[in-house]
């Protein structure tokens, strides 16, 4: 019972965090370097990871697929669908917030976590300078503008590893051109929109999550590690399970 | 010194604490403590450790929230975050409370930069290095915290809350974990800072030759309620034997304290 407790307690503060966060948008302005050094961070530095882990992503999934279509005449021709519609509508924006959790989410708790056990918080506190509006605002709009840049990237390159597995993959063997159009029949601009969607969603979530769980973290050097773990962990099974329900809705 | 940091218009302010108590959990941090600072005074509050010293000053600065009792601050209550908007206080935390990921001169700059204090760069630079000057630390602007000893990580957390120009200044344990010479010179900065700029000074310590040399009073707490509340002298001069076995502990490693009972202490 005071597991569920705890699990409801941390959501609420999450989202008494994010309200908070909000109050304190008109600063964003005079906030622009640390945006801009943020979104560095969390979109030029996540880049080259997202590209690899995307392109097999696509490639692996080409592989997988193309294998069990070759058995049907005729079949192969569907794989750019197969692949377009994964990664637009499900794999780029989970694979990305994964990606996002476990590079930048871990990161920002472990910095947060060591800024709240190290008194820095206090000492901003006794500055009049309310955390929030330093340290969370800026990485949340850090995350609402990157992760869909990161996300399409993620959709494109995924689209892309999917074509050169179907064409050098010598029991595929699909023609570019015809896995290009049997994308392009199949994937339509709501299918890239509602990826881009969950995928701002994701984002929010991952950054709100991993600020809010390093600004509770109590203790010592321990507990920084103990809540790094917690704050990826959370916000990954809240991508899952949000990735579930926004599904439901946007169907 | 040719100028002065603090501007006219802010002046020293008095705290009041009445009948403060402060509990966590079941156990009782601060009882019933009561006592006045005077505007510009160095007040300085002294206690074993785990007396509730440290606890009393956050409660000051308004991290904590008092269980019962208010802490007044020129009359405005100090668990209140308008108050500090209002007055400015500051507190130098023990450890320093730096932050790790700026230099020295962009801890220094934080305060101002964030308040808009100072819309010229060069003004905000003057003021950030006439600063560091008065503490000797001009050589230190471009460090990292990390680079820096434990007696200039000290120096820079008092730099950062005197840029602030406080009417309230809070220490806690200042002189912790440093060597006799390097608590000597920040004794003599916190003494020098209240001449020279007026400033109300609390601070917390266990250190005596920094609390008998440079307090205008001093209270000793014990278990969370106050011992005595006297100058310098009074306490020096104390007969109560827990004020004089704090102030002068005799080391007998044939009778130790941790093997005696509670009521022959």
């Amino acid at each position: 019972m005071s597991f569920i407790a705890n699990i409801l307690e941390e959501i609420g503060s999450c989202i008494i965090l994010f309200l908070r966060s909000l109050q304190y948008l008109p600063t964003l302005f005079r906030q622009k370097m640390r945006l801009i050094d943020y979104a560095c961070n969390i979109g030029y530095a996540t880049f080259p990871i997202v590209a690899i882990l995307s392109f097999f992503i696509g490639a692996v999934l080409a592989l997988q697929a193309g294998y069990s279509l070759s058995k049907w005449e005729g079949a192969k021709q569907y794989l750019g669908s197969i692949v377009g519609l994964s990664m637009c509508r499900e794999l780029g924006p989970v694979m990305t917030a994964f990606l996002l959790a476990g590079r930048v989410g871990s990161a920002i708790t472990a910095e947060l976590a060591s800024m709240t056990v190290y008194s820095e918080v206090d000492a901003l506190i006794t500055m009049n300078v309310p955390p929030p509006r330093i340290l969370v605002m800026p990485r949340l709009v850090a995350a609402a503008l990157m992760m869909p840049l990161l996300t399409i990237s993620s959709i494109v390159i995924g689209w892309f590893g999917g074509m050169v597995a179907s064409k050098y993959v010598t029991f595929i063997g699909l023609n570019p051109a015809i896995y290009w159009d049997s994308l392009k029949n199949l994937v339509d601009a709501k299918s890239v929109s509602d990826g881009l969607i969950k995928a701002e969603i994701f984002g929010l979530v991952v950054a709100l999550v991993c600020c809010n769980t390093g600004l509770r973290t109590k203790g010592g050097p321990r507990e920084i590690g103990t809540s790094v773990t917690h704050g990826v962990v959370f916000s990954m099974i809240l991508i899952l399970l949000l990735d579930y329900f926004v599904t439901k809705i946007l169907m | 010194m040719s100028r002065s940091i603090t501007t006219l218009s802010q002046k020293a302010v008095s705290v009041d604490i009445k009948q403060l108590c402060k509990r966590f959990g079941s156990y009782d941090v601060l009882h019933d403590v009561s006592f006045s600072i005077q505007p510009g005074e160095i007040f300085v509050i002294m206690g074993p450790s785990g007396a509730g010293k440290s606890v009393l000053l956050r409660c000051m600065i308004g991290l904590e929230k008092p269980t019962s009792g208010k802490i007044l601050i020129e009359g405005l209550d100090a668990s209140e975050q308008s108050t500090h908007q209002k007055l400015i206080t500051s507190m130098v935390f023990q450890s320093g409370a730096l932050f790790n990921s700026l230099t020295v001169f962009e801890n220094l700059a934080f305060y101002p930069r964030e308040h808009g204090a100072y819309h010229n760069k060069n003004e905000l630079t003057e003021k950030v290095f006439y600063t560091l000057k008065i503490l000797s630390l001009e050589k230190a602007a471009h460090k990292y915290p990390s680079e820096l000893s434990g007696g200039m990580k000290k120096r820079v957390a008092i730099a950062r809350a005197l840029i602030m120009e406080p009417q309230l200044l809070l220490y806690d344990e200042p002189t912790s974990e440093l060597d006799p010479t390097s608590s000597a010179n920040i004794s003599e900065l916190i003494g020098t800072l209240k001449e020279e700029f007026g400033v109300t000074s609390v601070v917390v310590s266990h250190d005596r030759d920094l609390s008998l040399s440079i307090a205008n009073r001093i209270a000793l707490i014990i278990e969370g309620k106050v011992r005595i509340l006297a100058t310098p002298k009074e306490v020096r001069e104390s007969q109560d034997p827990v004020v004089q076995d704090f102030l002068n502990p005799k080391i007998d490693i044939h009778n130790p304290r941790f093997r005696k009972t509670k009521e022959n202490l």
